[in-house]
């Protein structure tokens, strides 16, 4: 018997969360890919100096790191608020 | 390298080593039943859980490759920590959500979900196998470095023990990674490894790193007489002979009887001989270390700074120094890294390790592995380009990544417990970049291993972090082996024979059909970890890491996004995505020095195939949808 977290959930809701989702993949795919392009065509600009002393080349790999875990919280905060406003509205519905 | 035993290292490496496995059986029998494994998540916090995800995570592989490839390689290390943590982006944002939608817990299952196919039965079986012996692979290399300067053992032996005790393990208990082993592992590595940046903070940048137990070899710098190019005398040495290799000169030069490899320093004004390491395997079959064998102890450990410059001024040491500071002295630094060349003497093999002063810039910067500079080849910047798009891509389609999503009970908890992992990744991540940086300019890197690197720069800091972070280490590879042996004698036995081949085993054949799937996979895995010694393990995970993203995330990303997927397209693509990729690693050049045949020969330069492989089976899984759609739409 497994855990159920499967449980049926609205389609709406599905569908909002896997827009943001896709999204915000997008937004990180376009960051990442740009790490990989400066490298490849523009490598002269990773050793330029920039925050506090450290090259492009560390502050971005760095930020990718730091990016990640900040898309992530914001993922889970508009994931949580989608369910929120699913439920009301659905309580609203029964009421 | 010689390893003399620390005895205070071996006793805490072997209570701390007890300790986790008897945790893992203790927790093991109360969890026997895979119902009871997915029960006991419900009841579990979210913050032990997402602890546990990064410790089933970061194997030994993102510990001792990653520090040791940026302890060689500088900043081209780094690139596999944010690749690995970028690929977690993937499988949070576009598979986890519909994974659970689909009811399904792996990947084999989710990918069959629709179709009920045979077909798929058997390729995803394959790839679970194929991607599990992959990441096997560098498991048993890491598992032998550990032990080599831990007991003092050979590498070989390091290899066989891991294996024999998991293979014991495995086929007599069975060992569930459960969710408190993996918090207890998780947590350990990063809280050990926040130690140790600290420790390397403190300590900060010196030109002489010696330690209490470590006295750092000073390299000899000899003037020798030269005559038309040739060195003719050297105080105190006899000249034996000099070798021309690609751009470099060699000079072999012998005292009391030994013989000794230089480096002909040519860009100075006066001549300058300078030492270097050598590891000569003879015609007889022995090996020799700087000249005598091994036992002698005449190899040393390396990796200094030649120039530390803070605020443009040159210093000896700076003293203890913040993160930030450390990574832009550095960077204005110098550091000398030994490079390998390989020639023959004679009837003698030569592997020969010379200092290399490379300036900080270049050091903290992608380009000396992965040359992707204007003057770089086409083929090293798709190799590049292939790498980060096997990382990326890689993490969502490893087949037991995601497993631990679907045990927490609330779709919230879920979610908070991956973003956890992912910071807590990602901070351990960071730290990797201190660890290898510390071990570049430490003295502590074994020329004949980069896995080494984390767990010598512990030693150089004293026994007992030594030991506490090899005897974490090292369970954490037993687990993750353990692990994969289980998973792919499963696809063996379960996937392979019970459901493909359709032959009814009962209860106690399918039992003893994967015990003997586990014992052939172990002794499989104990072969290619002694013929991969040496090699990076971070490397190897790469490789791992493309066949996962060829072979299993093109199927599941359509499966999920295109309605018109159809079964015939999703085994195709499969297929299509591991041979492909499996080619193409087989015939790289990494694999070409593995069977010592000439470099020259070798058909092509890529050493990572996801830039061929993913888009081939891209194309498969499109194409073959589009020719074969699915016989259920037909019928409906």
């Amino acid at each position: 018997m497994h855990v159920n977290n499967t449980s049926e959930e609205k389609e709406s809701l599905t569908k909002r969360k896997s827009t943001l989702g896709i999204r915000l993949f997008f937004i990180y795919l376009i960051c990442y890919a740009g790490f990989v392009v400066i490298g490849v065509f523009q490598y002269e600009l990773l050793s330029v100096q920039i925050l506090g002393g450290l090259n492009l080349a560390l502050a971005y790999g760095i930020g990718l790191i730091i990016f990640a875990v900040i898309l992530g919280v914001v993922y889970n905060y508009y994931c949580t608020k989608y369910e929120d406003e699913a439920e009301e509205s659905e309580k609203g519905g029964t009421i | 390298m010689n390893y003399e035993i620390s005895y205070t290292a071996l006793v805490f490496f072997f209570v701390f080593v007890g300790l986790v496995l008897g945790l893992s059986f203790y927790f093991g029998r109360k969890t026997k039943s895979s119902s009871s494994y997915y029960a006991a998540g419900g009841k579990i916090h979210w913050t032990v859980n997402g602890i546990a995800f990064a410790g089933d995570y970061l194997s030994a592989a993102s510990f001792l490759g990653i520090c040791g490839m940026i302890a060689v390689s500088g900043f081209d290390g780094f690139l596999y920590a944010i690749g690995f943590l970028a690929g977690w982006i993937v499988a949070l944002f576009l598979i986890a959500e519909p994974f659970k939608r689909l009811g399904k817990y792996t990947f084999t299952d989710a990918l069959n979900a629709k179709f009920n196919s045979r077909a798929i039965t058997l390729s995803a079986s394959i790839s679970t196998l194929i991607i599990s012996i992959f990441y096997l692979i560098p498991q048993m290399v890491g598992a032998g470095d550990l032990v080599v300067p831990l007991l003092g053992l050979p590498h070989w032996a390091g290899v066989i023990l891991v294996g024999a005790i998991v293979i014991v393990i495995v086929a007599s208990a069975g060992m569930a990674s459960t969710t408190y082993v993996q918090f207890l592992k998780g947590g350990l590595l990063i809280i050990l490894s926040t130690v140790l940046t600290v420790y390397i903070l403190k300590h900060g940048l010196t030109l002489s790193p010696d330690f209490q137990n470590n006295t750092y070899h000073k390299f000899m710098e000899l003037t020798p007489q030269v005559e038309d190019g040739k060195v003719v005398s050297v105080p105190g040495w006899e000249v034996v002979s000099q070798q021309e290799v690609g751009q470099k000169t060699f000079v072999k030069l012998s005292q009391n009887g030994v013989n000794r490899w230089f480096d002909w320093e040519k860009g100075t004004n006066e001549p300058l001989l300078k030492e270097t390491l050598t590891v000569t395997h003879q015609a007889n079959g022995q090996i020799l270390y700087n000249g005598e064998p091994q036992d002698k102890d005449r190899f040393y450990q390396v990796g200094h700074m030649s120039k530390i410059v803070v605020n443009g001024q040159e210093v000896d040491k700076t003293g203890p120094v913040g993160p930030f500071k450390f990574l832009s002295t550095l960077q204005d630094s110098e550091i000398v890294r030994f490079l390998q060349v390989k020639f023959a003497d004679g009837s003698d093999q030569i592997s020969l390790y010379y200092p290399q002063p490379t300036a900080g810039s270049s050091f903290m910067l992608p380009g000396l592995k992965y040359k992707i500079g204007s003057d770089a080849s086409i083929w090293s910047k798709l190799d590049f380009i292939s790498l980060m798009l096997a990382l990326f891509l890689g993490t969502a389609a490893l087949p037991h990544i995601l497993i631990r999503y679907y045990t927490v009970k609330t779709p919230r908890d879920a979610r908070k417990s991956t973003i956890l992992a992912i910071a807590a990744i990602g901070g351990f991540y960071l730290l990797t970049l201190f660890m290898g940086l510390g071990a570049a300019i430490n003295g502590v890197i074994d020329v004949e291993s980069s896995n080494m690197a984390a767990p010598l720069l512990a030693r150089a800091f004293g026994a007992a972090l030594f030991s506490i972070i090899s005897a974490v280490a090292f369970a954490t590879v037993l687990g993750t082996v353990a692990g994969l042996i289980v998973a792919s004698s499963g696809a063996i036995a379960h996937d392979f024979i019970d459901v493909y081949l359709k032959k009814n085993l009962n209860d106690n054949s399918k039992v003893k059909a994967g015990k003997i799937a586990a014992f052939a996979v172990g002794i499989f895995a104990i072969i290619l970890g002694m013929a991969f010694k040496g090699v990076n393990v971070s490397f190897l995970v790469g490789w791992a890491f493309a066949i996962a993203a060829s072979a299993n995330l093109p199927a599941i990303l359509f499966l999920l996004f295109w309605k018109k997927t159809s079964e015939t397209g999703i085994a195709a693509s499969i297929i299509v995505g591991i041979v492909s990729s499996l080619i193409i690693i087989l015939t790289s050049p990494t694999m070409w020095d593995r069977y010592g045949l000439d470099p020259a020969t070798v058909p092509h330069q890529l050493e990572n195939p996801a830039l061929i492989s993913f888009p081939l089976a891209v194309l498969t899984v499109y194409l073959v949808s589009l020719f074969y759609p699915k016989k259920s739409k037909i019928n409906a």
